[in-house]
């Protein structure tokens, strides 16, 4: 007895396999297709792996017990990640339409999951754009000898740097301040940062250029954006593991710490990283699956996507922590010399009487014969562990730990210009489906005349998008994006993938789908997958879900700034957000989840009081 | 060396040196010259008297080219204290009268002959540190154009060309292909019309009347 809820009229809203069969010989021109298997592989490739593998993972890794972290992660991968992208790979091949077409033909009551999709697609094009403006920055100043984040500017009489630069460091002034120019809060917002405009400016017409013909254009464009990442991983991988250091840094990712396994939270990142990293319930997957030939075999398209997106996610992490480690230990360096020099100017000792080798013994050993001295000396703690976990996640570790890695290496500007285009490829190729996920829903929804051309659509798409983001351009920019990062590309995306795996299993039919899968691919698809969409996958992200709003609910809402005059300084100090935050996170996480259910409760209305006026009439 | 120590500290005006800006336990009015080695810089030479002595002449020529011509000399200048970190303190004396020089005189010598002093003894203002006086540092270079307006430049150039020439390659298409077409009907005048049989089995199947069927619905 298979569960299915009643669904009047499906066999009129989609095409029939003889349909299928007919529009495949007959290669009918309206809908674009891929050039060859290797661009749609490469295109999701790209899409799937974007700055999240190289900024998010990692550090997830490592706080949650190292080598320990990959069960959780490539359990769930196998569990939640593997079927509910077969799921939309299949749909999007079996219906031909894009997210919004998909589900309006499986019931029009559904037509909110599209308009969901479409909504979330657009919230993080927003802010994906802004961090490609800011790594096109880096990039753009990437060309000049010596970095211009290497050194601090001078103060007035020039005997010494800005205070600001001297108390925390060159590089996080160089990205709080010369890039930004942050405020202390995200309610100052004086004015717009001129560099940021003109990067955004850039950021959104190469992004149009990319995406302006549909996939004709952007499936050229994946030949680079999907390959070159992995090229200059493989290039850092060897450049990091000559370094020295590289090894603790890659022992301390590693290092598996089995105890994590009990803790839950560990489980639930895991899986909202899977989430996250598989690009689903964005609609740019169904829109890209669409325009496959219909006997391609998406079973086994989702299982090279699956395996290829958690190799990655690891290659990453290990190039990522060989640069980690490595300036990690040049600063351990630096603080013990720094130890060593103060102990011999203290101490009037002479030179090389303290090496790095003897440091402890020697301290050890003044520190019971003088502990005053000793004391006012105020020797800094030099501690190998800390310099290994700070400021390793999201944005910290690209324009922060890595740029200060980078001025330490020999050759800067090579390894700086290689490093921001890598992540412009990243980015830019998970910024393609977005757009996707967003002007083809606004094309199936008509609200556009037919004749206007794709290429219109795509263009007044990313203009608008253009003058939004102009909102991240303030000083109180970085804010924005954070939490439009913590709480745009969260909640939403699990409403909207639980409703998705509800419409195919349990609307559409699991027997149905069995079918269209067996039409198309020659095999019913086996066991495993059947458990898991019924069953296995839902349960999975409905506990997600409702673990993530019950620790949301019960903690007050804090951020970072970054403020010269508080204590904590240089540390990002944590205030509370002021209270019309409410509202604007409810715009961001509420509305895109509540469209499914409010939808189809306005169309039942409707429908109604249609069939009210009909009968009396 | 002039007279006891303590008495010599109390009124010498000299410069404190101490490599790391603090001096906690003596009193800032003598200056100790820290000259520090660097590890594994190859101008490492061992300190002795002659080094001591060129650290004097160094002075005394510091000195007197502040003071245009007044005839410092070596037995002028009077360090006191040394350690084996090599640091010591000094106080310098007028020439021909001993009286001691001023704090704020010595210092601004010091500063205007300071790389000359770095020079002789191939140090930098990192390995060779006076004690309050702190060298002003050289202002970042930075070229006309920022390089950053370059790169940007090339670009959006390089984007404007691509969508120009996106926006004109179907128009120019359409072109040519009129133009065929155009040649391909004047051939077709000159051989014959195409007869109902040869071209009647290249129809495309029109779906939107077939597919009607499934629609109707009252």
């Amino acid at each position: 007895m298979r569960l299915v809820l009643p669904n009047p009229g499906l066999d009129l809203r989609i095409p029939r396999h003889e349909d299928l069969e007919r529009m495949e010989k007959q290669e009918a021109a309206d809908r674009p297709k891929w050039d060859n298997k290797a661009q749609y592989i490469l295109t999701c490739v790209g899409f799937c792996i974007g700055l999240g593998n190289v900024w998010r993972f990692p550090y997830l890794c490592q706080s949650h017990g190292g080598g320990a972290f990959l069960i959780p992660y490539l359990i769930l991968l196998v569990l939640e990640g593997m079927p509910l992208l077969l799921l939309e790979i299949a749909i999007g091949q079996r219906l031909r339409k894009g997210s919004v077409g998909v589900w309006r033909a499986i019931s029009p009551y559904l037509t909110g999951v599209g308009i969901g999709s479409m909504l979330v697609s657009f919230m993080v094009a927003l802010y994906y754009n802004t961090l490609i403006a800011w790594i096109m920055w880096y990039f753009f100043n990437s060309f000049q000898d010596p970095l211009p984040w290497t050194n601090c500017p001078l103060n007035e009489n020039r005997t010494g740097f800005i205070p600001e630069c001297q108390q925390s460091s060159t590089v996080d002034y160089y990205f709080y301040r010369v890039t930004l120019n942050a405020s202390n809060s995200i309610a100052d917002s004086g004015g717009l940062q001129w560099p940021i405009i003109i990067c955004l400016l850039a950021a959104w017409t190469v992004v149009c250029i990319c995406c302006i013909r549909g996939i004709s254009t952007s499936g050229k464009a994946v030949y680079i954006t999907a390959i070159l990442p992995y090229i200059v991983l493989a290039i850092f991988l060897i450049r990091g593991l000559t370094l020295k250091g590289a090894l603790s840094g890659i022992k301390f990712l590693f290092t598996p710490d089995v105890e994590e396994l009990m803790n839950p939270t560990t489980w639930l990142d895991a899986g909202a990283q899977v989430f996250y990293a598989f690009g689903l319930a964005w609609g740019g997957l169904i829109s890209f699956s669409s325009y496959n030939p219909v006997h391609n075999n998406c079973v086994q398209d989702s299982v090279i996507l699956s395996v290829v997106t958690g190799l990655t996610s690891v290659y990453a992490a290990t190039v990522t922590y060989s640069i980690i480690g490595f300036r990690a230990t040049e600063k351990y360096d630096t603080c013990i010399n720094e130890n060593i020099r103060t102990l011999l100017n203290g101490f009037e000792l002479p030179e090389d009487s303290i090496t790095a080798s003897n440091y402890n013994a020697a301290l050890h050993h003044l520190n019971s014969s003088n502990p005053d001295t000793v004391f006012g000396l105020d020797i800094k703690t030099c501690d190998m562990q800390k310099l290994l976990s700070e400021g390793v996640e999201g944005t910290g570790l690209a324009f922060i730990v890595f740029t200060e890695a980078i001025t330490k290496m020999p050759g800067s500007p090579a390894w700086s210009v290689l490093f921001f285009i890598m992540l412009l490829c990243l980015g830019l190729s998970t910024l393609f489906g977005n757009i996707e996920g967003v002007v083809v829903p606004l094309k199936d929804f008509n609200l556009f005349p037919q004749k206007w051309p794709h290429e219109i659509l795509t263009g007044a798409t990313c203009f608008v998008s253009f003058i939004i983001c102009l909102l991240f351009a303030q000083p109180s920019g970085i804010y924005w994006l954070t939490l439009f990062d913590n709480f745009a590309g969260s909640v939403p995306l699990l409403t909207i993938g639980l409703f998705e795996m509800i419409a195919v299993v349990y609307i559409y039919g699991i027997d149905r789908f069995n079918e269209d899968i067996k039409f198309m691919v020659g095999r019913k698809p086996s066991i495993f997958w059947q458990i898991t969409w019924r069953f296995i996958s839902p349960l999975i992200v409905l506990v997600i879900l409702v673990f993530y709003l019950v620790t949301q609910a019960q903690k007050q809402l804090n951020y970072l700034v970054w403020d010269i005059n508080s204590e904590t300084f240089p540390a990002l100090t944590s205030i509370p957000y002021p209270s019309w935050i409410y509202a604007v996170i409810f715009l961001l996480a509420g509305v895109p989840s509540l469209v499914v259910p409010m939808y189809a409760l306005c169309r039942l209305i409707f429908v109604c009081y249609k069939k009210k006026m009909s009968e009396k009439n | 060396m002039l007279g006891p120590l303590p008495e010599l500290l109390q009124h010498c005006a000299i410069l404190l040196f101490v490599f790391w800006e603090k001096c906690w336990k003596r009193s800032c009015s003598c200056s100790v010259c820290h000259f520090l080695w660097q590890k594994g810089s190859v101008n490492q030479y061992p300190w002795n008297k002659n080094e001591m002595f060129l650290f004097r002449a160094a002075l005394a020529f510091a000195m007197r080219d502040f003071t245009n011509g007044e005839e410092f000399g070596v037995s002028d200048i009077h360090p006191c204290n040394e350690t084996q970190r090599v640091s010591f303190w000094f106080v310098v004396t007028r020439p021909k009268t001993m009286d001691l020089v001023d704090k704020g005189t010595v210092e601004m010598a010091i500063k205007k002959s300071r790389n000359r002093i770095n020079g002789a003894f191939l140090l930098t203002d990192k390995t060779l540190e006076f004690d309050g006086i702190y060298p002003t540092l050289a202002a970042p270079v930075s070229p006309d154009t920022p390089p950053w307006l370059i790169v940007f430049g090339v670009v959006m150039g390089a984007v404007s060309v691509g969508i120009i020439a996106l926006l004109v390659y179907p128009l120019v298409q359409r072109k040519l292909k009129k133009n065929m077409d155009a040649d391909d009907e004047d051939s077709d005048e000159e051989t014959g019309v195409k007869t109902a049989e040869n071209g009647a089995n290249d129809g495309i199947y029109n779906s939107t009347f077939s597919d009607d069927e499934r629609f109707t619905q009252m």
